[in-house]
């Protein structure tokens, strides 16, 4: 193997960067339209750009990675999580977050959240633990590139090598283009990873005499990878990570900050109803990739993506190396998204509040920008240590997410919901589950029996799930106990008709 | 706000649609049909469904479930 596959993948990367700089320069200055692009995508561009930051590494390469490792039952996951449970959030929360944000123009979801409950405290928390678990996803995107690029060139280029070139990627884009220019490659990426997917299978299926041969080899190699359920694919684990990543998207800063940017409930209506279709048409093939993978003469090294060795494989060295190239310009915008989106949690939510409420708007921005670059350098560092696979990172970072998602739900639709009912409602449960993630389990014995403490599951089930139930326990508990703070205005939530 | 039953019934649609996304009764199945698993083609089926479930909803049952009038789209 030789360089040549950087230099596609970085020509590609500079392809993307230039499409950004385009848009960007169609659109206005001002925040409103570096955050939300004027409120004004349409329906393809909403969907993708929402779609797209969904084709992020934990999809691209920790899907087939899973796949390849335990069988295609993944795909059930996702369809289950992303096609059916998303859309129907996307309603429930996306919808009402749209109609409210639209009449008194919120960019934010804690600035939404704020303003409702008149509380500073809330607002910064909402934006201080989305900042917090979005660490973790960007870092899985830096882990994801540094992996793709060390299996795409056999070792050339080295792990940390292409974590840095899609770090240095990221910030500079973020820097020069706003919401417009990113949901635009968005766009273009989502169109075009969707159908280099499908050639790869068409070229590997080609390859190997067929899908019957390919699924026959699979099952050859592995038995039970047909069967449905098995090893790791418990029903407990099925519903646990559906259920903590469907909740947990819709309170990523990216996504949710989407449920404030459509042009109109047209766009918003034909988005939910093509979701599930779009889901299937990317999810099927390159999960059935890894899996098919798992009977194939392949070596695929210890912490290597599957994906990238099962194209240098099977495909022309150039096409390996535009589908790893898509893949990380996919990620790129997935990351600048989730940067974008961070970098306006934290200078409305928490500097402009909080430390300079008279800053000016060359100043925010100015803010904005550096600690885009200081969060991406830290998250950098942080993925140099390896601390997961793709899924386990991924999936720790949902489920963070996830625990905003009751108390907002409470909060949507519930008129009696108080300020100290939401304090509670977010704090408790991020505190508890912050417990589990950094101590490491421990086994006491009780009366006997030994009882294990602090553990990440219990019985198979995803620890997050009881703290999810206990956050909106907690809202409606809490808010029923208090009573209305000063400033609290309910009417803010209303919408028409109500 | 109280609901119609046209609201229910759309209730229970989303909860068939959640609760059949996973073929639970193909569980420990390996059925392979046309070189693929059946559960997978039940995905795949499965998908179609919803998003013509979604389609209709979005015309008939988007803005009386949240208790708003039709909010205004592109012209």
């Amino acid at each position: 193997m030789t360089l040549q596959p950087l230099g596609i993948v970085v020509a590609y990367l500079l392809l993307a960067l230039g499409v950004g700089l385009l848009a960007y320069r169609v659109g206005e200055s001002g925040a409103e339209d570096f955050y939300l692009a004027s409120r004004t995508l349409g329906t393809l561009v909403l969907l993708f750009t929402t779609f797209a930051t969904l084709l992020s590494a934990f999809t691209f390469f920790g899907g087939p990675n899973l796949a390849y490792a335990a069988g295609p039952e993944w795909i059930l996951v996702m369809g289950l999580m992303d096609g059916v449970l998303f859309a129907v959030l996307w309603y429930v929360i996306g919808y009402r977050q749209w109609l409210i944000g639209r009449a008194r123009e919120y960019v934010t979801l804690g600035e939404m959240l704020g303003d409702r409950f008149a509380s500073p405290l809330l607002r910064a928390l909402v934006a201080g633990v989305s900042l917090l678990w979005l660490f973790p996803y960007v870092m899985l995107q830096q882990m994801g590139a540094g992996e793709a690029l060390r299996g795409l060139t056999g070792g050339a280029v080295p792990y940390w090598g292409g974590a840095a070139l899609i770090t240095v990627f990221m910030i500079v884009y973020v820097m020069l283009a706003g919401l417009r220019g990113v949901a635009w490659t968005d766009t273009l990426q989502g169109l075009f990873m969707l159908s280099v997917i499908w050639v790869a299978v068409v070229w590997v299926v080609g390859a190997v005499g067929g899908v019957g041969a390919a699924t026959r080899g699979m099952i050859a190699a592995n038995p039970d990878f047909a069967a449905l359920g098995g090893g790791v694919y418990t029903p407990q684990f099925v519903i646990s990570s559906a259920v903590t990543i469907a909740f947990g998207v819709t309170m990523f800063p990216q996504i949710n900050q989407r449920f404030f940017v459509a042009k109109s409930a047209r766009v918003l209506k034909r988005s939910f109803a093509l979701w599930p279709v779009l889901v299937l048409l990317l999810f099927v093939p390159a999960f059935m990739l890894g899996a098919w993978a798992a009977g194939l003469p392949i070596e695929v090294p210890e912490g290597a993506n599957v994906l990238s060795v099962l194209l240098a494989e099977y495909t022309p060295t150039w096409f390996a190396s535009l589908v790893i190239a898509g893949a990380m310009a996919a990620m790129m915008s997935s990351s600048d998204s989730m940067l974008l989106s961070g970098s306006a949690y934290f200078t409305r939510d928490l500097y402009r509040p909080l430390v300079s409420p008279n800053a000016s708007e060359r100043r925010e921005a100015w803010i904005a920008r550096v600690g885009v670059a200081v969060f991406a350098t830290l998250a950098f560092a942080a993925s140099l240590t390896r601390p997961g696979t793709l899924i386990e990172v991924g999936d720790t970072a949902f489920s963070g997410f996830a625990l905003l998602a009751p108390p907002v739900m409470v909060a949507l639709y519930r008129e009696t919901t108080t300020r100290d009912g939401m304090i509670a409602g977010v704090a408790v449960p991020q505190l508890l589950y912050l417990l589990h993630v950094l101590v490491p389990a421990t086994t006491v014995r009780v009366a006997g029996t030994s009882v294990e403490l602090l553990a990440r599951s219990y019985g198979g089930w995803d620890v997050a799930l009881a703290f999810m139930l206990l956050a909106g326990i907690l809202t409606v508990g809490v808010s029923a106990l208090s009573t209305q703070a000063f400033g609290e205005d309910a009417e803010r939530f209303a919408v028409r008709g109500d | 706000m109280s609901r119609s039953i046209r609201d229910w019934l759309w209730i229970l649609a989303f909860v068939v649609l959640i609760a059949f996304s996973v073929p639970w009764f193909l569980w420990g199945s390996s059925t392979v049909v046309a070189g693929l698993p059946l559960w997978l083609w039940w995905h795949v089926g499965w998908m179609g469904v919803a998003s013509v479930v979604f389609a209709l909803f979005a015309r008939h049952g988007w803005d009386r479930m949240m208790g708003v009038d039709p909010v205004g789209g592109e012209p």
